[in-house]
């Protein structure tokens, strides 16, 4: 990533993370709270970064999905009724049940990402209205099967209470967990640490295996690439089906790691907010994951602040207004979109149907 | 004596696009270690052919033969896999891959886990490149290779899938005359080697410099086959058209009057914001026709849309009969007598679903007499295209159709009848023949030439140096956004030309 950009980054995260430790100092001592920020940051950006991978599996192959949205929150629905199916009804152990979750999560995005793919690669329909289909089309699957599992006809459980499996328990990485300040980083929960597996194995696929080469072929010159020989839909394809499966564990994220339950709409944004990450990051992984930092730390700002709203000087009381704080992850979204912070290239056939047939 | 087997042969090999046969049983051989020139006009099949050839569409009836053995291309994989190679007209190339990912694409040497081997690639290439004399270099993006250099990666790209039959679709359009000339140099070492090579061209010159053989396409049929040493210019000019053509424009010497249009230091931004008119200077006087000569993308497009009003220049003036217009927009120069050619007709010139008609009043559609108060004149518009049919001989079902139904010819007709349909003060014509049959642009270089009879100032700019020295009365050079030669056309021989198209003359000394 370009030197600037990392800056900004840097430099907004440390303004934030001193925002927070100055409003808190007064209640808790400012180390702890600095620790806390960016344990929370790291937790909080862990959906936007995999819906971002999404976004640089898609679009690096020429697919643009702005249905990353409703690939998340369907994962998030389906991970959740594995789960606690599981829990319900078998005697699996609760990490079992959250395996299972997460299992499921994946598949259903996979399937989302099926029919996203059909229809813009096979279809070549417009990919802006596929992706809109995709999005409208989740939140309306969810919505309804969430309300006919829980309230009507004795929903899903026929009557019987249904068992939360819990949520993903944290996990140390032993020493580095213990370091003061930077300590809570290293403990977190699975899917976090996934989401910076999932970054590295991405940038090395992408950029260092043939199969990312022609991933890259497909989405610069979908032509070139036929005419040595690539199945541009085929490359399209796989590629938006791992982006899926990416944004399926961020879908889990929801139900599985953050809180164990599902609300209608939950996902609120963040899917799109992960699309401006990959945008803000320059379509590549390791952008993807600072630009995800960054709006993390917004929102993490405003999670920390809810802990000690009664500590708020009277001077920046509007501090307390947390709605006001909440906005910040989108006023900072649009913000970079805007290319002030140095301007960003797409690929060059990203959204083009073409595929060098016919 | 015995005919050697034909490393690539096809017979009846036929094509058809809905009503439109674009290969009518074509009978095709290329012989073992010869350049085959293929030669004919736009959209007389010869693209078509080669698409066959290379498994990137299949034909509907016919034969394909390598080395004797009937095969079936299905896709270009089939075709590499023969030891087929084809140098497309437009680079298959990914700017923002380098040279070594560019060749190794689709034939990727990997180690376990499908990792890119890059290095040993890289050394292959370099192997490569000095085995035939073609300089590149592998780990150079290919967004920063000039036009010949990245054709040179397409050649070594065939090259490494161990290609024997080479086809070059039109590999000199893009190309200064000096990379010409080295291009055939390569070809001629290539054939050396034993590689085979299609040449397709329309150029006639090149034809007789390079071929061994050659074969004339035309309306989608072989017309004739012959040699260098049997024909010449006016011969083949003759066989793609069909009938005979002049290949000279008739003009008198010009009388130029006064400026129409100054250009003062002018300096223009493309959508980066990298200069790429820098500094430019020059004045075009009624009654005659200035040349901007140099290779696509040197800044030509800007310094046209500057022109027309459809880009600002980021620094210096321009004057078009004494008044300042350097903020002047499109529709103000309009009015004022600019008349556009754009370079590219489809994009920036007509409106390809609606009739020719209402295209040939865009522009002025919403003033008298085609409107009034704002309501469209249907008589005075159909009245319009009646004349300009007949006047610029437009060749069509009739005003009503759609310009999608015109040849290209027509299309180009259309553009510059519209063009000239008012008063003329000034034209700026950019390409106007390119894609544009050889009986078209006979006609459409007339018309210019008129233009300027009757007193209009005309900037011609275009890539193809033949029309710039038919046409123009002085010739500017071109180069990285710089003027680089001016000379009379009288005074203009093609190597000098060429060199300062290549940024030779003058470059460093600006």
């Amino acid at each position: 990533m370009e030197r600037r950009r990392l800056l900004f980054i840097a430099a907004i995260i440390s303004v934030l993370v001193g925002v927070a430790a100055f409003v808190g100092s007064a209640r808790v001592p400012p180390l702890q709270i600095i620790a806390s920020m960016l344990s929370t940051t790291l937790a909080v950006a862990t959906p936007l970064t995999l819906g971002a991978l999404c976004g640089v599996w898609c679009e690096r192959a020429g697919v643009v999905n702005i249905g990353i949205e409703g690939t998340m929150l369907t994962s998030a629905f389906f991970g959740w009724t594995a789960a606690t199916a599981l829990a319900t009804f078998t005697a699996a152990p609760a990490g079992l049940c959250l395996l299972g979750g997460v299992g499921a999560a994946v598949v259903s995005a996979m399937l989302v990402g099926l029919l996203l793919s059909v229809l813009a690669v096979t279809f070549r329909v417009d990919q802006i209205i596929a992706g809109v289909v995709v999005d409208l089309f989740a939140v309306g699957v969810t919505g309804f099967l969430n309300r006919q599992m829980m309230f009507e006809h004795g929903g899903l459980f026929g009557g019987v209470a249904p068992q939360s499996a819990g949520v993903m328990p944290h996990v140390r990485i032993p020493l580095l967990a213990d370091l003061p300040v930077v300590g809570p980083i290293f403990d977190q929960q699975p899917i976090a640490f996934a989401g910076l597996l999932l970054v590295a194995l991405t940038h090395f696929v992408l950029f260092f295996t043939r199969f990312g080469l022609r991933v890259r072929a497909a989405g610069e010159h979908p032509r070139a690439a036929a005419t040595v020989g690539i199945d541009v839909r085929a490359v399209r394809h796989r590629s938006v089906l791992i982006g899926s499966a990416i944004a399926g564990l961020g879908g889990a994220y929801f139900t599985l790691e953050s809180v164990p339950s599902f609300e209608p709409l939950m996902t609120n944004g963040r899917g799109f907010i992960a699309l401006a990450a990959m945008i803000f990051g320059n379509w590549t992984p390791l952008g993807a994951l600072g630009a995800a930092l960054l709006f993390g730390s917004a929102q993490a700002l405003q999670i920390n602040l809810q802990f000690f709203r009664e500590a708020i000087p009277e001077s920046l009381s509007f501090l307390q207004q947390s709605s006001i704080v909440g906005l910040l992850p989108y006023v900072l979204t649009m913000v970079v979109l805007t290319g002030v912070v140095g301007r960003t290239t797409a690929p060059a056939a990203d959204g083009n149907p073409d595929d060098g047939r016919g | 004596m015995t005919t050697p087997t034909p490393a690539l042969a096809c017979t009846g090999l036929t094509k058809r696009y809905g009503a439109l046969v674009a290969n009518d049983a074509v009978d095709f051989e290329l012989l073992p270690g010869e350049i085959h020139v293929l030669l004919g006009e736009n959209g007389a099949g010869k693209s078509t052919l080669m698409n066959m050839l290379y498994g990137m569409s299949a034909p509907d009836a016919g034969e394909i033969r390598r080395e004797g053995w009937t095969v079936t291309l299905g896709t270009p994989t089939d075709a590499i896999a023969l030891g087929i190679g084809m140098v497309h007209q437009h680079f298959m190339l990914v700017p923002v891959f380098t040279v070594t990912e560019n060749v190794m694409l689709g034939a990727e040497v990997t180690r376990a886990g499908g990792v890119l081997e890059r290095r040993k690639v890289a050394d292959e290439l370099r192997a490569l490149s000095a085995r035939y004399g073609l300089e590149i270099d592998p780990d150079a993006r290919v967004d920063t290779l000039s036009v010949g250099q990245q054709q040179r990666v397409e050649i070594v790209k065939a090259l490494y899938r161990k290609a024997r039959v080479l086809i070059l679709d039109e590999p000199t359009a893009v190309l200064t005359p000096q990379e010409a000339d080295a291009l055939f140099g390569v070809m001629r070492d290539l054939r050396a080697e034993g590689v085979s090579i299609v040449f397709i061209t329309h150029k006639l010159r090149e034809v007789l410099a390079v071929a061994d053989r050659i074969t004339v396409m035309r309306g989608g049929r072989i017309v004739g086959a012959t040699t260098p040493s049997e024909t010449d210019e006016a011969g083949l000019a003759t066989l793609m058209v069909g009938r005979d053509v002049s290949l000279r424009v008739e003009k008198r010497v010009a009388a130029p009057g006064p400026d129409v249009l100054v250009l003062e230091n002018v300096c223009v931004e493309d959508h980066r914001g990298i200069e790429v008119v820098q500094d430019l200077s020059l004045r075009v006087r009624a009654g005659e026709i200035l040349g901007i000569a140099g290779v696509q993308g040197n800044g030509q497009t800007e310094l046209v849309e500057v022109v027309t009003g459809l880009r600002r220049a980021a620094r210096g003036r321009l004057t078009l009969l004494g008044d300042d217009v350097t903020r002047a927009t499109p529709g103000h120069l309009l009015d004022a007598g600019v008349a556009h050619v754009p370079e590219d007709r489809h994009r920036h010139a007509l409106i390809m679903g609606w009739s020719i008609a209402d295209n040939l009043v865009l522009g002025r559609h919403d003033r008298p007499p085609f409107a009034r108060f704002g309501l469209r004149r249907f008589a005075a518009v159909a009245e319009n295209a009646r004349r300009l049919f007949a006047a610029f001989d437009i060749r069509g079902s009739g005003p009503e159709a759609t310009c999608q139904s015109l040849s290209g010819g027509n299309q180009q007709k259309v553009v510059l009848a519209r063009a000239l349909s008012g008063t003329v003060r000034l034209l700026v014509a950019n390409q106007p023949t390119r894609g544009v049959d050889v009986g078209a642009i006979e006609q459409l270089h007339r018309e210019i030439v008129a233009a300027r009879d009757a007193g209009a100032a005309v900037l011609l700019v275009s890539a193809e140096l033949d029309e710039i020295l038919g046409l123009a009365d002085r010739i500017v050079v071109m180069y990285r956004g710089r003027v680089v030669s001016e000379v009379d056309a009288g005074a203009a021989t093609r190597p000098a030309l060429g060199l300062a198209m290549a940024g030779g003359v003058g470059a460093q000394g600006v």
